[in-house]
């Protein structure tokens, strides 16, 4: 478990990182300082002042602290239960195994007004818990109810980022040798003990960077906050949007949007650090090495009841999503799905639903190809090298995740507005958008993964006789390979499910599936509102299958550690 | 895919930029076009747009910007490079902003003498009525029918201990007719400290009023008649919204709609439309306005967008004779007072409502 000289060059390292830094650059930096300037400097001249000033308003200072709240106990809740679940998914085959996980991705893809409305019907007035408490006990009953407050906006956002770390951590503890725990076990230490003193510092980069994934969207939360908050409720995202968009007070934007990307980027910094810090050289294993059948008994007792938490938690509202879809006047039937061939007037949609489909599966590829080339190029340059340049592009990559979407789509239009660059209304503004989201999946996927790579497996291949190029080739690649798998598996999730950005830039006429469905739930009535639930289930079923085609991939050929 | 090589990788960078550089380039030789920057609610079917293209041998894009607020600061932001040539939909709550930042190149289209003089908000004609949409009370029919609830005609009735719990409203702050709502208020009880709207909105609050973040939530969240799946019977929402309860509805034949629209405390909306000033087309940008203001979409955009033409003369479609509501004398506010006072009622309102 040596700390080796890193095995790539500084000059390699850097030009690596030219085409992610130049997409930054262009796409991410160079637009939000121009319309953060302008909020600063409104004529030109330079006006701090006003910027303090904000920052010191006392409801400011509420915000903040309710935020960074928020976002907190949401990443340590969504540990608390994604853990446990990773741990199953890594290590332990059972039935259905494979369309179980394909499935976790679903949520993380489905928009805040599906989800919501999902939410609603389980902790609102007439949630089950409720319709069976009235029939017992009479219609007096006090109502258990979650919607409207700080608990339903936690359900929701550990509902939505279980995805984060079943993938990210379960992706890592796959491949951890279990022999090493093994070993401790027959050595006679307790099975906390070995996860605590074994398995928690092999995995711990990955859950750290896994875990500021989630923080990052928690901080930056907007729908769920919106929908399933109180109106008391108010993050930073909303007050910036508020800000923006209602008030069309720019420099009170500006001033929050450079407090919320200075907090991002110190915690992205403190985090990177840890991450290469903490990061240990180990044998990895193929994960069908490291899974099996939980032993009879306690194991899987344990096993069990983690994967009926997970699933009745998860799936719980999906199935919602799936029955609503399905509700006709006079019981059930398909009559929403039939909806989506046709193009109806009343859907005050351009095309007929299933167009949707077309144009979210042709953006989701784009930027699985965008996110994915780049992201892997940046996790090459992150992941073999330590130091401030590998730390600084680490949190370069993570930062729009971290940022207002809606100064993002603003700064767009202020900065790239001369030709041959004025994209301000060209359709590549989405797949570009998209991938500034899609970024740092990918990157946070491999890097883990290639900081892993023992060198001794290098120096077994050149001792063999093979050049560094080809050890390279046989020992790393395979590894990134599959890290990119994972990372552009989630590309594409991103994608599918991207409404921010969507939502607040003027864009081309093109309806992607969360604009359509958006669209639908505009106008009252049932038949919407059936249509709208069914494009969602299509969304559902779409993401699934796209994992599940990544993840043969994956499975396929020899395995390779 | 199992050996990404870095050679591959960087073939497939200069491809993306390549291809982002060619598409970025103006398109040479193509017939003229004219783009129309909406906000996300518009919908116009495409044959009455294909109709101007036709006539006048253009191309119209569409751009839908966000919602009102986002589109205007939008339009604001990129006023030396405009996005499109004509704007459409921003409302009386954004106008007075708009028309200081000077956005709008004057038109005067002749079909304006059919529309009546209060729609016609700016003199200079710099923006031109289209549509307008009230914001009212909804009732969830079902829970009045029984005699229990009295049916309020008048804001005063909201803060009756009998309504205690029962109405639904959306956060100002945040939603478009939230804060329409908070300006019929303002417009109905004026700014008196004693007697003023602060002082209706205290009652209401005391008589355990839901705020939501938005209209959806409020509708399909809270309130409980239609689609709502909530346990308030009365909710803000539109004077058409019981119309489209119909058309939308498992029956769109059916006689009576679930919900229904009341006269108290509707506040008119109008949405306009302008040319951007800066535009290379201004005569065609005006023909798209003066077709906005044509008999042929003045008569589709009651069933397109859940609004009443800005034309008087123009018949609304039987579904809304039937089911929604035309207030006679909706409430309404000058779009400069709404400008100089918004931020700080919003303020207030928040400190009283929600602290």
């Amino acid at each position: 478990m040596d700390r080796h000289r890193p095995a790539l060059t500084r000059p390699w390292a850097l030009l690596l990182a030219v085409p992610p830094l130049a997409f930054l650059g262009l796409f991410f930096l160079w637009p939000v300082a121009n319309i953060l300037a302008l909020g600063v400097a409104p004529d030109g001249q330079l006006a701090l002042g006003g910027v303090i000033e904000t920052w010191t308003e006392p409801f400011v200072l509420d915000t903040v602290l309710f935020t960074l709240t928020l976002a907190g106990v949401s990443t340590a809740l969504t540990l608390l239960l994604g853990l446990p679940a990773a741990w199953v998914f890594a290590r332990f085959d059972f039935p259905g195994k494979r369309v179980a996980r394909a499935l976790t991705v679903v949520p993380f893809v489905l928009p805040t007004v599906v989800v919501g409305s999902a939410f609603l019907a389980l902790l609102g007035p007439r949630s089950p818990i409720n319709v069976v408490a009235e029939v017992l006990f009479g219609a007096d009953v006090p109502q258990v109810r979650l919607d409207g407050s700080v608990g339903a906006i936690l359900v929701a956002h550990v509902f939505y980022n279980m995805a984060v770390i079943i993938r990210l951590v379960g992706g890592m503890w796959a491949h951890i040798d279990p022999h090493t725990e093994d070993a401790a076990r027959m050595l006679g230490a307790s099975p906390w003990r070995t996860f605590r003193e074994v398995t928690w510092p092999l995995l711990r980069p990955a859950v750290i960077s896994a875990a500021s994934i989630v923080f990052l969207f928690t901080v930056t939360s907007f729908g769920v906050v919106l929908l399933l908050g109180g109106p008391r409720d108010t993050t930073l995202e909303v007050e910036i949007y508020r800000q923006t968009a209602i008030l069309l007070d720019l420099p009170t934007a500006a001033a929050l949007t450079i407090l919320q990307m200075a907090g991002v980027l110190a915690l992205l910094l403190a985090s990177a650090r840890a991450q290469e810090g903490l990061a240990v050289q180990q044998r990895l294993r193929a994960s069908a090495e490291t899974v099996r059948r939980p032993r009879p008994g306690r194991e899987r007792v344990v096993v069990a009841a983690i994967l009926v938490v997970t699933v009745v938690f998860m799936f719980t509202p999906l199935a919602v999503l799936v029955e609503r879809s399905l509700a006709a006047p006079d019981g059930y039937g398909l009559a929403a799905y039939a909806s989506l061939l046709e193009a109806d007037p009343r859907m005050r949609l351009s095309a007929a639903p299933w167009q949707s489909v077309v144009d979210s599966l042709t953006f989701a590829a784009a930027t699985t190809l965008i996110a994915g080339t780049l992201g892997l190029l940046a996790a090459v340059a992150v992941g073999y090298r330590r130091g401030w340049l590998s730390r600084g592009l680490d949190a370069l990559i993570m930062l729009p995740l971290g940022t207002s979407a809606i100064i993002v789509g603003l700064g767009f239009l202020v900065t790239l507005d001369t030709p041959p660059l004025d994209l301000r209304t060209s359709i590549l503004l989405i797949p570009i958008a998209h991938a500034l989201i899609a970024l740092p999946f990918v990157m946070r996927a491999v890097v883990p993964t290639i900081r892993s790579i023992d060198d001794r497996l290098r120096e077994a291949a050149a001792v063999l006789g093979a050049s560094p190029a080809r050890a390279w080739r046989e020992v790393d690649g395979p590894i990134i390979a599959r890290g990119a798998l994972v990372g552009a598996g989630f590309a594409f999730a991103v994608s599918l499910g991207e409404f921010g950005a969507t939502l607040f830039i003027a864009r081309p006429d093109s309806v992607t599936i969360p604009v359509a469905i958006y669209r639908l739930l505009g106008q009252p009535g049932a038949a919407n509102f059936a249509t709208a639930m069914a494009l969602a289930v299509v969304l559902m079923v779409l993401t699934a299958t796209a994992v599940l085609l990544l993840e043969r991939l994956r499975g396929g050929g020899p395995q390779p550690f | 895919m199992d050996r990404p090589s870095p050679r591959r990788s960087s073939a497939v960078v200069a491809t993306a930029v390549g291809l982002l550089l060619v598409s970025a380039l103006p398109a040479l030789g193509q017939e003229r076009t004219l783009t129309l920057m909406t906000h996300d609610s518009f919908y116009l079917p495409a044959a009455v747009i294909e109709n101007f293209e036709a006539a006048h041998e253009v191309d119209v894009r569409l751009l839908p910007a966000g919602d009102a607020g986002a589109m205007v600061n939008q339009a604001i932001l990129t006023a030396d490079r405009p996005l499109a040539d004509v704007l459409y939909g921003i409302d009386n709550a954004f106008l007075s902003r708009a028309l200081e930042a000077d956005l709008f190149e004057p038109w005067q289209s002749a079909a304006l003498e059919f529309v009546p003089a209060e729609l016609q908000l700016d003199p200079e004609h710099r923006v031109t009525p289209i549509d307008y949409a009230d914001v009212c009370l909804n009732l969830d029919r079902e829970a009045f029918a029984d005699g229990a609830l009295t049916v309020p005609t008048s804001l005063e009735d909201l803060a009756d201990p009998a309504l205690a719990g029962q109405l639904v409203v959306e956060n100002p702050a945040t939603s478009s007719p939230g804060l329409a709502f908070l300006l019929a208020t303002i417009a109905h009880f004026g700014e008196d400290p004693e007697t003023g709207w602060t002082a209706f909105w205290t009652d209401l609050r005391d008589n355990d009023v839901t705020v939501t973040s938005g209209w959806q939530e409020a509708y399909y969240g809270s309130f409980s008649g239609g689609t709502g799946e909530g346990d308030r019977p009365i909710v803000v929402s539109y004077a058409s919204s019981p119309a489209a309860e119909v058309i939308y509805g498992s029956d769109p034949t059916s006689d009576e709609s679930p919900t229904l629209a009341i006269e108290a405390g509707c506040f008119r909306q109008i949405e306009f439309a302008g040319i951007l000033r800066g535009t290379d087309e201004p005569e065609l940008a005006g023909a798209l306005i003066d077709h906005l203001l044509g008999v042929e979409v003045q008569a589709e955009l009651p069933l397109a967008m859940f609004v009443y033409p800005a034309r008087s003369e123009v018949a609304l479609p039987g579904v809304f004779e039937q089911h929604a509501l035309v207030p006679t004398a909706p409430l309404s506010l000058d779009p400069a007072t709404i400008d100089a006072g918004r931020e700080a009622w919003i303020r207030e309102w928040t400190d009283i409502v929600l602290r």
